[in-house]
């Protein structure tokens, strides 16, 4: 009797929502369809066409965006074309900076995240709290208080002096190691959550069984624990990556803007004299095209290695 | 289907209500930042009725680029230099205006009046001029300051210690006015000096900035640095122990103009706020803060002690400054390869 109840409850809700599934996700379609196809469609369609002089566009299909990425005609133009590596230093320069950043943010995320997971009970709100309290921050109030711990008569420097680590004061503001330090206080929570979400199912019966077979400490974290929270380690390399990638307050501030980044070289094609918006667009859409190759090629790797 | 309809329907109430609504009391203005005083906007808003709302831009080409990204027809009045007015427009951004619609229109000093890149000032009115060149601490480098080579072929003192501004146009025309060369010369061996020069000056500069050049200054960042006159002077005031260069070879000169966009909403507050800053107490109100200078007759008694004495705002008689130009297609083209091989 209980059991045909719920039978029956159920279909009266089957009933109710009939044919409906199609209008109930349309609040997720609008959303993907405004905020994420309609963008990236609209930076599509601009990097094929005709650059107007001083910004905007000229409705007439044109390769010209792209011919410039890959092509060196030199100074006016009309040289024999050449490959053009300017751009593919600028790209392999900010994946270093982007990759040492991610690299820094595993080092210290990690031992981190571990941390708060093994603690018990309300301690570990607290620190997860602790971690987000920065950012309830303003990012560009970050970085810029950032300039001026690091600067040349800073606090950094003054207490290396004070403590006898260093006679004169350290040139940090205005290097690439400045921008690594930006981009690494910038986006550390990203690795430090996904990780804790995964350390925390960890199940810690693992790690004594590997013991007890008489694995030393550094076989169980190597042979074990990274392998069954990979998941985490991979989404916040991911989190932290890409932003990187595109990230231009760091390199602007920190950096001293002495060297075009992915996301200054966008920038400067709208808001810069160039106003070239077909190029910038066409740049967006390598730069997009190249994260969504690397990201499929994983995905691709994990559901095979699933299977 | 009723009920997607009904969402739909929700949807677009929403979006309706989101819209902002403007009605005839209000102005929008785009300017630069830290460039009019508040007290100024809230005095304009109280005598006229108005609500008035500002955003702001950093260089002339980030509000070019905003503007063309549609946001034409949300601003009222823009405040632009001198070759993005003549750009401006070329491109039919502008509305005009006929000088009877605005009571102090005659205020505006004459020299201000047939400009070159606005003859007899159809949309545009003088909002403030200066200089650009370059501030040095005199304590780090002790010879004449006042020749472009500090920047371009920095003394050792200064090497590694020098900001530049973060801006294409004005660069390259600083360097065409080391080199001697008219600005925007199609010149092929021009423009390779051009190149060269940048190259061989860029390991001696710390970094590109423009909004942050004042703080640089102040907080000795950087011994030298490519500034604004005014920003120099409120540089010196703060605290930062520079001198304004006023090189031989010449240096650059701007205007900053307030403009009338075509479609803007509120059409009639616009000719009054531009009216309003016409008014010499008003004009000298945007001096006294932005320390630059106005081009309003009559605004000389209404200075403040500091603004009247200062080095920044009294250059020598020679040498003169000279207005950006705005290049041709084909030199921008060749300018904006040479801007990328500085920063590649």
């Amino acid at each position: 009797m209980a059991m045909q109840d719920i039978n029956q409850g159920k279909n009266t809700t089957t009933h109710t929502y009939q044919g409906l599934g199609p209008s109930l996700l349309m609040p997720t379609w609008l959303m993907i369809g405004i905020f994420l196809v309609l963008p990236v469609l609209m930076m599509l369609v601009y990097s094929f066409l005709t650059k107007e002089f001083r910004g905007g566009v000229i409705w007439e299909f044109s390769l010209n965006a792209y011919d410039q990425f890959i092509f060196d005609r030199g100074l006016f133009g009309d040289d024999p074309p050449k490959m053009e590596w300017t751009y593919i230093g600028i790209f392999w320069r900010s994946i270093l900076q982007a990759g040492i950043a991610t690299l820094l943010c595993l080092l210290i995320g990690f031992p981190t995240a571990w941390f708060i997971a093994t603690r018990v009970g309300n301690s570990k709100s607290i620190w997860l709290f602790l971690i987000t309290i920065p950012y309830w921050v303003n990012l560009l109030i970050r970085t810029i208080s950032m300039k001026f711990l690091i600067r040349e008569n800073g606090p950094a420097n003054e207490f290396m002096m004070s403590i006898g680590l260093i006679d004169a004061p350290l040139q940090m503001i205005n290097t690439n190691f400045a921008v690594q330090l930006g981009l690494f206080y910038s986006y550390l929570p990203f690795m430090v959550l996904p990780i804790y979400a995964s350390v925390e199912r960890y199940n810690f019966s693992l790690s004594e069984a590997a013991a007890d077979l008489y694995s030393s400490q550094w076989v169980t974290l190597r042979k074990i624990i990274i392998p069954t929270v990979k998941p985490g380690i991979i989404a916040g390399c991911i989190l932290v990556f890409v932003p990187s990638l595109g990230a231009f307050l760091a390199p602007d501030l920190l950096g001293g803007a002495k060297s075009f980044m992915i996301g200054s070289l966008i920038e400067d094609q709208f808001g810069g004299q160039a106003g070239n918006w077909p190029f910038g667009a066409a740049v967006s859409m390598i730069l997009l095209s190249m994260v969504l190759i690397v990201l499929t090629f994983y995905a691709r790797l994990q559901s095979r290695r699933a299977s | 289907m009723k009920f997607s309809t009904k969402i739909a329907t929700a949807f677009f109430t929403l979006l309706v209500f989101a819209m902002p609504a403007h009605s005839a009391g209000k102005l929008s203005i785009y300017h630069w930042f830290e460039y009019i005083p508040q007290e100024l906007l809230d005095k304009f808003a109280a005598e006229h009725d108005v609500e008035v709302t500002m955003d702001t831009f950093d260089s002339n080409e980030a509000m070019l680029a905003v503007l063309k990204a549609g946001k034409m027809g949300s601003y009222d009045v823009a405040v632009p230099g001198d070759y993005m007015v003549e750009i401006m427009n070329k491109d039919g951004m502008l509305d005009t205006f006929e000088s009877s619609e605005l009571s102090n229109f005659d205020n505006m000093m004459p020299e201000w009046v047939d400009v070159g890149f606005d003859p007899g000032r159809k949309s545009s009115i003088p909002y403030q001029w200066g200089s650009t060149a370059f501030s040095v601490n005199p304590a780090v480098y002790t010879g004449d300051i006042n020749t472009w080579s500090l920047m371009f072929d920095p003394p050792a003192e200064l090497q590694g210690k020098i900001n530049v501004l973060d801006s294409q146009g004005d660069i390259l025309a600083m360097a065409a006015i080391y080199l001697g060369i008219p600005q925007c010369s199609s010149d092929r061996s021009e423009l390779k000096a051009l190149n060269d020069l940048l190259q061989s000056a860029k390991v001696h500069w710390a970094s590109f900035a423009s909004d942050s050049a004042k703080d640089k200054l102040v907080s000795g960042d950087v011994a030298a640095s490519m500034v604004w006159n005014g920003v120099a002077a409120r540089a010196r005031q703060e605290g930062a122990p520079v001198t304004y260069a006023y090189p031989k070879e010449g240096y650059v000169v701007w205007m900053d103009n307030v403009v009338l966009l075509k479609d803007a909403p509120n059409r009639e507050n616009a000719i009054k706020f531009m009216n309003f800053l016409l008014d010499p107490i008003n004009a000298a109100a945007v001096t006294n803060f932005a320390q630059y200078t106005a081009g309003v007759k009559g605004v000389g008694p209404l200075l403040s002690e500091q603004v009247k004495n200062s080095p920044e705002l009294n250059p020598p008689a020679l040498p003169v400054g000279t207005f950006v130009e705005a290049c041709t297609e084909e030199v921008q083209k060749v300018y904006d390869t040479i801007w990328l091989n500085l920063k590649k």
